[in-house]
């Protein structure tokens, strides 16, 4: 007995009366859904992934696109998802692959957090009006400074202070390698960070020739594959990231099929054109806090002492530890990449049920590093799941320096987070090489639309920030008393230390 | 400004060594010799120079060479874990032994060892175009020589009077680069990943300039490392993982 054929993921209908045979249909769609016919646009619908590339480039809206069609008997238990990961495991004995984020419907924690705002007794204020401070630097502060004083009245500061990153507004663009997404892609993302004044990491995949004119606002990535890594590319970036996890894929590593190493990314990573690029799960070098701490020493030593390095970890049970080791290490900013960060492709069951969310490892790293006393010896970075200007303040509430934000940028780019990121046949030419799809892409003009998100977002902090009184960004950070939770138990109000809401 | 420059590495912090040498290769010299090395980390870390010679006359610590680009390194006396980390460009000599990690992720230039490694030499070592890293080490290497190989070239002599690879994962994820070894591997020492051939005459021809070159380097009679037989471990697939997934 087969399995058979499973019901469709999603059903593609056309309007015939408004249908107007143009074909655009046909050549955007990149996954072969549509065929033309003198009379019709005939539809393979089991093809579909929902990118809507289709919809988006229909000129008169004949286009709909229906997910589930067919119903399976429902359980609670036996879910579409489970039955269909069951019936491919069937037949291929294999790890389930998949894009994008978490995908199971766990509790948003941002969604039970709430923010406060003045009334009356301390009055809110006008970002329009009074200035908002947003710029925040990224690195070690001193814990103390020494000054001496002239006879002229002059003030020289004898503290020596470690290199910081200046940022404009608490929001920066992760780690997205180039072979990950297209070449297009992080050239919008490039030109976008470098007009605002805030920063996008590399990822592991090199740097691009191309982008060297924009590296001084890119963190180059430092992975276990060390793909793309020398002395120049070290040099090249504004910080360095040491990457040792990601909240996509908790403890394990990344393996980027040949068939996406083309000439281009073969060069930049410094790998054969159409080999594996293999990034083990643990850095070869690096088995315990002390090995970590030699990897960013060796960075700073190399790059000598001028550059902030960082370490991105997953969130994980024991993220506040592990921060608290880095914080240690000569480290001058922890990543934290929450268990909804994305990726283009990580085996589903990692993805979906390794690591924690990013507000409660955010507020427990930030509460150790103060119990410990050395909260100033690095910034907290928060990624994975970062969805709108509310998430920025909140998590900064919660104790985070800055976010970085990944999925947002794309979106803002045209992904419809299809999920399908691993195929390589991504319609909107971000998660591609094909230069037919990437030159879809053009850089001028959706780094404007990256631009313009950041933009809207920071104007909604600003207001956020002005509506609870608060005018500087350094007094929202760790500000949990801006914090109330709504409908969370008492053991994640105490980890979060945040009040209920009506307390 | 004199060519050749000698520092005494006393009691010097590893950051005040790596300054004294980047001052050195700036004001032009060629030469550099660091006595009283004692564990220094991370000597000539980042460092360029075409012909520069830095000679380290003591024990370096962990990381020799990371990141270099360009210069040569003669250590008299043993190195520790990682010389020749992520190098991209240079050699390493080591007269002595060295320790775990060796030429970590190298990318380009030459590493030698007189004597034997500990485990996980070769570890990761990569090629691109011109790019190839070399690693020849004269005694024994332990377990898991070469994993996560992905270009380059890895070669085992045995001359310390122990088998050259006698434990296991020889090769384990390999998946560019080869393996030479003076005799065979036991075949239950090879790693997932790996297989093992006997290296034929043209190889043999290929190994020789480098084989002569390391005995050149540390005085020793080539003839019979030249007349031996070898085994060359290579990749099974270049594409180790290709058949472990399915779509969603």
């Amino acid at each position: 007995m087969t399995i058979g054929s499973i019901p469709l993921r999603y059903k593609v209908e056309i309007d015939p009366d408004q249908c107007m045979l143009c074909g655009r249909c046909v050549e955007n769609c990149s996954y072969g859904v549509f065929r033309k016919d003198s009379d019709a646009i005939r539809v393979n619908s089991r093809n579909c992934v929902a990118c809507h590339r289709c919809t988006a480039f229909c000129p008169r809206d004949a286009i709909s696109i229906y997910e589930k069609p067919t119903d399976y008997r429902s359980h609670p238990v036996w879910t579409r998802e489970v039955r269909e990961n069951i019936f491919n495991q069937a037949k291929t004995g294999k790890i389930i692959l998949a894009g994008m984020g978490n995908a199971l419907p766990y509790p948003i924690i941002f969604d039970r957090l709430v923010l406060d705002a003045c009334q009356v007794t301390n009055p809110s204020i006008d970002p329009l009006r009074e200035p908002m401070e947003l710029r925040t630097y990224l690195g070690k502060k001193p814990s103390s400074l020494s000054l001496k004083e002239s006879p002229t009245g002059d003030v020289e500061l004898l503290t020596k202070l470690s290199p910081n990153l200046q940022i404009e507004t608490p929001i920066m663009v992760g780690h997205m390698s180039y072979g990950a997404i297209s070449l297009n892609a992080q050239t919008a993302l490039a030109k976008a960070v470098s007009r605002i004044g805030t920063f996008m990491g590399t990822g592991e995949g090199g740097l691009h020739e191309s982008l060297y004119p924009y590296q001084k606002n890119m963190i180059v990535q430092v992975a276990s594959g060390r793909f793309g890594v020398d002395i120049n590319y070290l040099e090249r970036g504004a910080a360095i990231e040491i990457k040792i996890g990601q909240g996509a894929k908790p403890g394990i590593g990344g393996h980027l099929p040949g068939e996406k190493v083309c000439a281009d990314v073969s060069c930049t990573r410094m790998i054969p054109e159409g080999s594996d690029a293999i990034s083990p799960a643990p850095h070869h070098d690096i088995y315990s806090i002390e090995d970590l701490k030699q990897l960013v020493r060796g960075l700073k030593e190399a790059t000598e002492w001028k550059k902030p390095v960082f370490v991105k970890i997953a969130a994980v049970h024991n993220s506040a530890a592990i921060a608290a080791g880095i914080a240690r290490s000569s480290a001058d900013a922890v990543v934290i990449d929450g268990f909804r960060g994305g990726t283009g492709a990580a085996p589903r069951v990692f993805r979906d049920h390794v690591g924690i969310p990013i507000e409660a490892a955010v507020a427990s790293v930030d509460a150790k590093l103060r119990q410990q006393g050395i909260r100033n010896k690095v910034s907290i970075i928060a990624s994975g799941g970062i969805r709108e200007s509310a998430d920025v303040a909140k998590i900064i509430c919660l104790g985070a320096d800055a976010v970085y934000i990944g999925t947002s940028a794309l979106v803002a780019m045209g992904c419809r987070v299809c999920g399908t990121c691993y195929r390589g046949q991504c319609a909107w030419g971000i998660a591609t090489q094909k230069p037919e799809l990437t030159m879809r892409l053009d850089p001028d003009i959706e780094s404007v639309q990256v631009e313009n998100l950041i933009q809207g977002w920071t104007l909604e902090l600003a207001e956020l920030m002005g509506a609870a009184g608060i005018n500087s960004i350094e007094s929202l950070r760790g500000n949990r008393d801006r914090l109330r939770g709504y409908m969370l138990d008492e053991g994640l109000l105490n980890v979060l230390d945040v009040k209920t809401v009506g307390a | 400004m004199t060519t050749s420059v000698r520092i005494d590495a006393k009691d010097l912090h590893y950051t005040s060594l790596n300054q004294q040498i980047r001052a050195a290769i700036a004001a032009g010299a060629k030469e550099i010799v660091i006595d009283n090395v004692l564990g220094q980390r991370f000597i000539g870390d980042g460092i360029r120079g075409e012909g520069v010679t830095l000679t380290i006359n003591g024990v370096p610590g962990g990381d020799l060479a990371m990141f270099m680009s360009g210069p040569t390194i003669i250590v008299h006396g043993n190195a520790d874990h990682a010389p020749g980390n992520t190098m991209d460009k240079g050699s390493i000599i080591i007269h002595g032994s060295a320790g775990d990690a060796v030429a970590h992720s190298m990318r380009g230039g030459r590493v030698y060892v007189r004597d034997n490694i500990g485990y996980r030499g070769g570890i990761h070592m990569k090629q691109y175009t011109d790019k190839r890293p070399i690693l020849v080490v004269g005694g024994a290497a332990r377990a898991f020589l070469g994993e996560y190989m992905a270009g380059g070239l890895l070669i085992v002599l045995g001359l310390t009077g122990i088998p050259p690879l006698e434990e296991r994962g020889v090769g384990s994820g390999i998946h560019g680069g080869e393996i030479f070894v003076r005799g065979m591997v036991d075949k239950n020492n090879l790693g997932v990943g790996a297989q093992q051939m006997p290296a034929t005459e043209e190889q043999k021809t290929m190994i020789k300039p480098i084989i002569e070159d390391f005995a050149r380097t540390f005085g020793i009679d080539p003839t019979r490392l030249l007349l031996s037989d070898y085994s060359r471990i290579s990749p099974a697939s270049a594409r180790p993982f290709a058949n472990k997934y399915t779509w969603e």
